[in-house]
């Protein structure tokens, strides 16, 4: 259809220069402005990593300094919370694929969408400045009364920064809603949406509502740790735990601002690689929303120890278990879509794949872990470390990554190498298990988190996830390289290379500047290759009919 | 680097065999899902991987029923991991009556310890074999965390507030201390070890020790006297403040009508900000003691304080045991 038409210009050639880009309100360029900057950060983040894994590979700490050490593992979180995880996802792929994938022109604030990525870009300076003047130690938690009295780095500018990204989040969110609600194409009902816009949806919600409260926090954060207003520290007649409270119930509803949107590329990618529509998609829509919505309730599990009352722990103990149901739900759809699919094996349905073994282990550890009775054993051990990044990097990287490769083709026009893709699939998954198991059972072992030096009996455990980060890495790295290469040689990209259902198919490879050439209008149920295949043999049928005829 | 390493803690307190419990049950279900999920996945990626006659996948079959399973099922395995997770949890939270109670102040990067008996010791506390122990405890600066990874379970220090920990040691040994908070700087070394010993050898070690004991009652006694809070606090007061006999571990009535029961945190407040909950027929004319006394001291004042009321609290516990048996 309009791929024809448009045939020679696209969005990446339609202008050029600096200027168009850093003043683009297309959001497709939006989208990989944000992909500039979350690669920066994403990089950045694992760097510090690297270090971190270098000094554990040791029991003694002796690479780096226990004050750098701590300004390391702390920038690490900030780094990959506020200017990766949350970001990510939506920022690149939902900013890109969203509108088209509802059939609209653009998001409903196209300059609110270029605004959210400028203010997500200065909160991320912020950091940076902080980290180059020297860092800040408090932990990506900020726990009082250690921030906003005993620590003498710059916690004020990271928080700054970190309230800043809070806004473009916010503001991106934001878009998302009003989009969805206003700029859906002619027939495309709420049950007729990709997963992926419902996903997006319900985490549009929790930033909208959550983030505010992440920036009262830091505020008053700042305002005791700047003019010693006693808000948090006993010395000044505040309450510490106040701090936790308010901190969790943003920073837990977060997790669910990182890993939503995964969820929704995995819907994705699970239909397009079986060829077939996702099983109980109506429960795996509300599944979503009913994350977000309990998402809310759960913050306090963060707290079991912390001296909060045990009644209290037991409520959020019992919801935290009602939040693992959803999760579940989308997990046994997922599998079941597989049956009497059409399952291929290409390069992000390995992603996808992966991320259903990894965040199955995630999830139940999260369980463990919500359950009151292991959790104080293995509260603020390794324990925990490995299961938030079975989560954050087991399941929404991976998502990420598959979903990179999924689009990739629709992104840039062009094709990578499958070879490699496979290969750095492949060290991924086995690097990232390597990397983060053994902190399972260091964490029983009691090995406490964010320990620069430890006893000798925990090094072996150490030294394999020291080993797997480094395989980890490899496979992190080879994909920057393919990716670069394909833009400059790659293959040249159809419009449609896996054959997959749902508008950003239809459109040529980049898509034109508005996306569609005229308004499509929907007639099919999301993923309905079943009755996509009928309507093309009709097509066909049809086509070679009057030929019989003459 | 050693290569025979341990897989699995060290366990040495009455709480241990119970947490590893769940937390084996906890590993089980986690074991059969994830391994369950991964071969039906992989399975079925196989069995219905893409060939030259397989191009679509079959129209989705309603489940209605499989989700309402894959829903409730879930949903039962965790409620009872819930409910046994909070039995254990609650097991962790309330020491025996009988517990014997030590102090413990958590500072930048070292634990201080104090025995009933006024022993003090840092980084390094020891203790009966076989005698439930419970740790009242507070730090002077941040936040930090106990954990004996061998006892298993841990609880928060936390400055402004006094928290409770307790265990019963089963064994004799050395067992590490951890601080599981995050407090800044050496927290990585922020450690110490609990040393468990036989009863006799901790009488041996207790007397050894008499030397430096300066039995907490007491020295919170002459603070008490230093302070001059027996002007008002004294039998004879008059009203000016309540008499302090006795009233730990009671509930008093406030000047609204609500009650308070009398416990370290209540205390703490009452001497660092004495207005915020004033007990009935009483004026608010105490002073604020914050800023002049430090943490170590605030404890030993409570601990006088406690130690008032000690005797008619040993009788109740024993009469409720009796009653008990």
């Amino acid at each position: 259809m309009s791929a024809n038409e448009n045939r020679g210009t696209n969005y990446l050639n339609a202008d050029y220069g600096v200027k168009s880009w850093l003043l683009t309100v297309d959001h497709k360029r939006i989208a990989l402005l944000y992909l500039i900057g979350v690669t920066f950060f994403f990089a950045l983040g694992g760097l510090m990593a690297v270090l971190i894994r270098l000094e554990l590979a040791t029991p003694a700490g002796d690479i780096v300094q226990a004050d750098t050490y701590n300004r390391l593992f702390t920038m690490h979180g900030v780094v990959m919370i506020f200017f990766f995880l949350i970001p990510a996802i939506p920022g690149v792929l939902g900013n890109f694929l969203l509108p088209i994938m509802i059939g609209a022109k653009d998001m409903a604030f196209p300059k609110v969408n270029l605004a959210s990525w400028y203010i997500y870009m200065a909160g991320g300076l912020f950091a940076a400045w902080s980290m180059l003047h020297g860092g800040v130690d408090t932990g990506w938690t900020f726990y009082t009364p250690f921030s906003t009295a005993f620590s003498n780095t710059y916690v004020i500018s990271t928080a700054i920064g970190g309230f800043l990204a809070g806004f473009s989040s916010i503001l991106t969110g934001l878009n998302f809603i009003v989009t969805i609600h206003r700029l859906r194409a002619p027939g495309l009902t709420w049950f007729r949406l990709p997963l992926f816009v419902w996903a997006h949806y319900a985490t549009g919600l929790i930033q909208i509502l959550a983030t505010p409260v992440l920036a009262i926090t830091l505020v008053l954060m700042i305002a005791e740790r700047a003019f010693k207003i006693g808000i948090f520290d006993p010395a000044l007649g505040g309450d510490p735990i106040l701090f936790q409270h308010l901190f969790w119930f943003y920073s837990h509803p977060a997790v669910y601002i990182m890993i939503l949107p995964a969820m929704g590329v995995m819907s994705e990618l699970i239909s397009a690689f079986a060829r077939k529509r996702i099983f109980g998609y109506k429960f795996v829509a509300f599944a979503s929303v009913g994350i977000a919505v309990l998402g809310f309730l759960v913050w306090g599990h963060h707290m079991f120890v912390s001296s909060q009352s045990p009644y209290a722990g037991v409520i959020f103990s019992f919801l935290s278990m009602l939040v693992a149901v959803p999760s579940a739900v989308k997990v046994f759809n997922w599998a079941a879509t597989l049956y009497q699919g059409s399952v291929s094996w290409q390069t992000p349905m390995l992603y996808a794949l992966g991320f259903i073994g990894l965040f199955t282990i995630g999830g139940l550890t999260g369980v463990m872990l919500a359950t009151m009775g292991i959790d104080i054993h293995v509260h603020d051990t390794y324990f925990v470390v490995a299961h938030f990044h079975y989560v954050m990097v087991g399941a929404t990287l991976m998502a990420y990554m598959g979903g990179l490769h999924f689009w990739w083709p629709k992104i840039t026009g062009k094709m990578y190498s499958i070879f490699w893709s496979k290969v750095s699939a492949l060290l991924v998954f086995v690097g990232f298990n390597l990397t983060f198991f053994p902190q399972f059972l260091l964490g029983y072992l009691g090995m406490p988190r964010r320990y620069h030096a430890y006893p000798e009996d925990f090094q072996v455990l150490n030294v394999l996830s020291s080993a797997g980060a480094s395989v980890l890495g490899l496979g992190y790295l080879i994909p920057l390289i393919y990716f670069f290469w394909s833009m400059r040689y790659g293959k040249k990209a159809e419009s449609n290379p896996w054959d997959a259902f749902g508008l950003e198919w239809e459109t040529s490879s980049p898509p034109p500047t508005f996306n569609f050439s005229e308004t499509p209008t929907v007639t099919l149920e999301a993923y309905d290759y079943a009755r996509r295949e009928e309507l093309r043999q009709e097509t066909r049928q049809a086509r070679t009919q009057p030929v019989k005829d003459a | 680097m050693r290569l025979g390493f341990p897989l699995f803690p060290d366990s040495a307190s009455t709480l241990a065999p119970k947490l590893d419990a769940i937390y084996f049950f906890g590993l089980l279900v986690s074991a059969v899902c994830s391994i369950g999920i991964a071969l039906v996945v992989f399975y079925l990626a196989v069995r219905y991987r893409r060939t030259p006659e397989n191009q679509v996948g079959h129209r989705e079959k309603a489940g209605l029923w499989l989700e309402v399973a894959w829903s409730v099922v879930p949903l039962g395995v965790m409620l009872v991991m819930f409910v046994w997770g909070a039995q254990v949890f609650f097991e962790a939270q309330r020491p025996p009556a009988d517990a014997v109670e030590y102090y413990v102040t958590g500072k930048q990067w070292m634990w201080k310890f104090q025995h009933p008996e006024g022993q003090r010791e840092i980084n390094t506390l020891h203790v009966p074999v076989g005698q439930p122990t419970k740790l009242t405890m507070t730090s002077e600066d941040v936040i930090h965390s106990f954990f004996v990874p061998a006892f298993r379970g841990k609880m928060d220090v936390v400055p402004g507030r006094y928290t409770q920990y307790w265990f019963e040691a089963t064994k004799p040994g050395t067992y590490r201390l951890f601080c599981a908070e995050y407090c800044g700087g050496e927290h990585s070394l922020m450690g110490g070890s609990i040393v468990v010993m036989e009863e006799r050898d901790y009488e041996r070690w207790l007397a050894g020790n008499r030397g430096e004991a300066v039995a907490g009652a007491a020295s919170g006694a002459e603070i008490f006297a230093a302070k001059t809070c027996n002007t008002c606090h004294r039998e004879d007061s008059d009203l000016q403040g309540p008499y302090l006999q006795g009233i730990f571990g009671h509930e008093v009535e406030m000047a609204d009508g609500t009650t308070v029961m009398v416990d370290e945190n209540y205390l703490r407040e009452s001497i660092l900000d004495p207005g915020a909950q004033v007990v009935k027929g009483y004026q608010p004319l105490m002073p604020t003691y914050a800023g002049q006394l430090s943490e170590e001291e605030l404890l030993q004042l409570i601990i006088y304080i406690k130690s008032l009321g000690a005797e008619e609290g040993a009788e109740a516990s024993v009469a409720s045991s009796e009653a008990a048996s």
